[in-house]
């Protein structure tokens, strides 16, 4: 039997002026898989995600969900398609709450037509509720500027849980914060492919590729140069295909 | 788990008191009730109704634009062309009416003008990625043109058939005897608070001045709302030079001039940051407070008139700093 892939990309690439950063890059998406996206700074990882999630728009090739292909001009729309993403530099406003910040851009409001104001208990009961289910000492009315490193991650990570999201795309989840705190993150990680949930982690850090990933796809100057099942790699293989000591596989 | 849900829900990181006490309005409130109870033991000329009078006008004038300042600068931006649109406004206004309009169609041309500069600001500012501050400085010199354009330079104090119905719009006390001016004063600083409180808008408008690049990879229509700010600082200059014009009975083509210094003086001394993502309405108008009561205190304690701007300026480079050891402290 074959599985329809959740996500697919085909021939994807994306310039910046004269910057290719992404250079034709097709791979397909699983239910309930783990994928580790590896590269170097510059590789063009965080640009593919952000094509993934609506934030730039591929300069060609095209995306497929669930066998359809679909076009998205705004981060909405990847919602609305069930993507969810944490950028690398968290997207968090530092002079909100972090319940605020969790429906930051698709506020709950109470009302009709143009009277409608903003649901706060609704809002600060779901954000408790999403921190309680993350294990999160965050309170939803915290000001995110007083927040340690972990907590401003579950914060992000608590913005993808509010949607039924089918992926969940993390840039660098694990980058800035404590090592107790990264185990919370990769058990996170586990709880969303528990639930059928797939995830792309982005991560510099090998120990958590193999913690957690089935399959390693890896990027090198804006072109995939490897998609393996992470069982059949090993740390020294991808870090020879990040660095171009190994072509590719 | 109910139980703890509640309490994470319940729990905010200061109390009520404490978050008074380290709120800046507060601490300029304190200012202008002791500022003002000094006066009033130390003159004589203070207290009397006649200066109340005066004081409570004008202070409504800088308060109503200050409430459009505060939602600009809430979102990182500044706005430098309120004193010359309040003046282009009040000049559209009184040559509409003086043609023999109605106040209806002088008032609707006014708004119309304000909106549309407003509108052209944003759209430079938000589209075109020019900076706030070159794009309003540029609007500043333009809109007080345009109002010499229109007025021929002139003096307008005549009003056409509907005259005594401008004078009564700003002059008047239609509503338990509490002065026009000071009613809308009051109605707009609770539409402010209100919005900025419980919409949407507001909520985005605080998002844009905390993390521009955040508010636009979570799909806040940072553009849009940027337009709009503007737009609703030139309608809040617009309304002011409206509400002037009916009280002054005239308007000259340099009303306004130097009023945009005390507008941001008026909003940053209420606490609205300058570096973006915060501000509250009720700051704006106990800032406007602040500001009239120096203003006329240094006059009725026989204190030269030139000495205002020093005082003025000290006194938002003294907000600005209080806002920095705030912070520090909290920080540390
Ligand atoms: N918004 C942008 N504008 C211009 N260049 C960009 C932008 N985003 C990324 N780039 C460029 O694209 C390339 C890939 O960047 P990125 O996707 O952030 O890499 P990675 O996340 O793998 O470190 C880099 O050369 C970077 O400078
Ligand atoms: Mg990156």
């Amino acid at each position: 039997m074959i599985k329809v892939a959740v996500l697919e990309l085909k021939h994807i690439s994306k310039h910046f002026g004269a910057i290719e950063a992404v250079k034709d890059v097709s791979f397909s998406l699983e239910p309930g898989e783990v994928i580790g996206l590896m590269g170097d700074n510059g590789a063009g990882k965080s640009t593919l995600v952000k094509m993934m999630a609506g934030n730039f728009k591929p300069n060609s090739g095209t995306i497929l969900i669930d066998g359809k292909e679909i076009v998205m001009n705004r981060p909405v729309e990847a919602r609305e398609h069930g993507i969810e993403i944490v950028h690398q530099d968290l997207a968090l406003c530092d002079n909100l709450t972090a319940a605020a910040n969790v429906y930051l851009g698709r506020e709950l409001r109470l009302g009709f037509g143009p009277l409608r104001i903003l649901d706060y208990p609704t809002m600060y009961r779901r954000a408790a509720e999403i921190f309680a289910e993350l294990k999160s000492e965050t309170r939803p009315r915290d000001l995110v500027k007083k927040m340690s490193g972990g907590q401003r991650q579950a914060v992000a990570i608590a913005r993808t849980r509010l949607s039924n999201a089918k992926i969940v795309l993390m840039d660098e989840p694990t980058a800035a914060i404590s090592v107790r705190q990264v185990a919370e993150v990769l058990n996170l990680i586990r709880r969303l492919r528990d639930q059928g949930i797939t995830v792309v982690l982005i991560s510099h850090r090998m120990p958590d590729l193999f913690a957690v990933a089935d399959r390693v796809i890896v990027m090198r100057r804006g072109t995939k140069v490897a998609d393996k099942e992470i069982s059949k790699s090993s740390p020294e293989e991808v870090t020879g295909l990040i660095t171009g000591a190994i072509e590719t596989v | 788990m109910t139980t703890s849900l509640t309490n994470s829900i319940a729990q905010k990181q200061q109390s009520w008191l404490t978050g008074v006490l380290a709120s800046q309005t507060f601490w300029v409130f304190v200012a202008v009730i002791v500022a003002s109870l000094a006066l009033s033991f130390t003159t004589d000329s203070f207290a009397t109704s006649k200066n109340l009078y005066n004081i409570t006008r004008n202070v409504t004038f800088t308060a109503i634009i200050a409430l459009g300042m505060t939602l600009v600068i809430i979102t990182g931006g500044i706005d430098l062309s309120v004193g010359s649109v309040l003046c282009l406004c009040s000049m559209v206004l009184a040559v509409v009416m003086h043609a023999g309009y109605s106040i209806e169609v002088g008032i609707a041309a006014s708004i119309a003008t304000a909106l549309v500069v407003g509108a052209f600001n944003g759209f430079l500012i938000a589209y075109i990625g020019l900076p706030p501050f070159v794009v309003t400085l540029g609007m500043l010199s333009v809109a007080r043109s345009l109002a010499m354009v229109a007025s021929g330079n002139t003096v307008v104090f005549e009003f056409g058939p509907d005259n005594d119905a401008l004078l009564a719009l700003g002059g008047g006390a239609w509503f338990f005897g509490i002065a026009n001016p000071v009613m809308y004063t009051i109605v707009l600083g609770l539409l402010t608070g209100f919005v900025l409180r419980w919409t949407r808008f507001g909520r985005h408008v605080f998002a844009i001045g905390g993390n521009e690049s955040a508010a636009t990879l979570t799909g806040v229509p940072v553009k849009v709302i940027k337009v709009a700010v503007y737009m609703i600082s030139s309608l809040s200059a617009g309304i002011a030079g409206i509400v002037q014009t009916g009280w002054l009975g005239a308007v000259t083509t340099n009303i306004g001039a130097g009023m945009e210094l005390q507008v941001i003086a008026a909003a940053v001394i209420g606490g609205a940051n300058l570096a973006g993502g915060g501000g509250t309405a009720l700051g704006a108008i106990i800032g406007a407070m602040l500001i009239e009561v120096i203003r006329n205190s240094l006059g009725l304690l026989g204190i030269n008139a030139f000495w205002q701007g020093t005082f003025i300026g000290g006194a938002i480079l003294f907000a600005v700093m209080f806002d920095r050891l705030a912070n520090y402290r909290r920080n540390a």
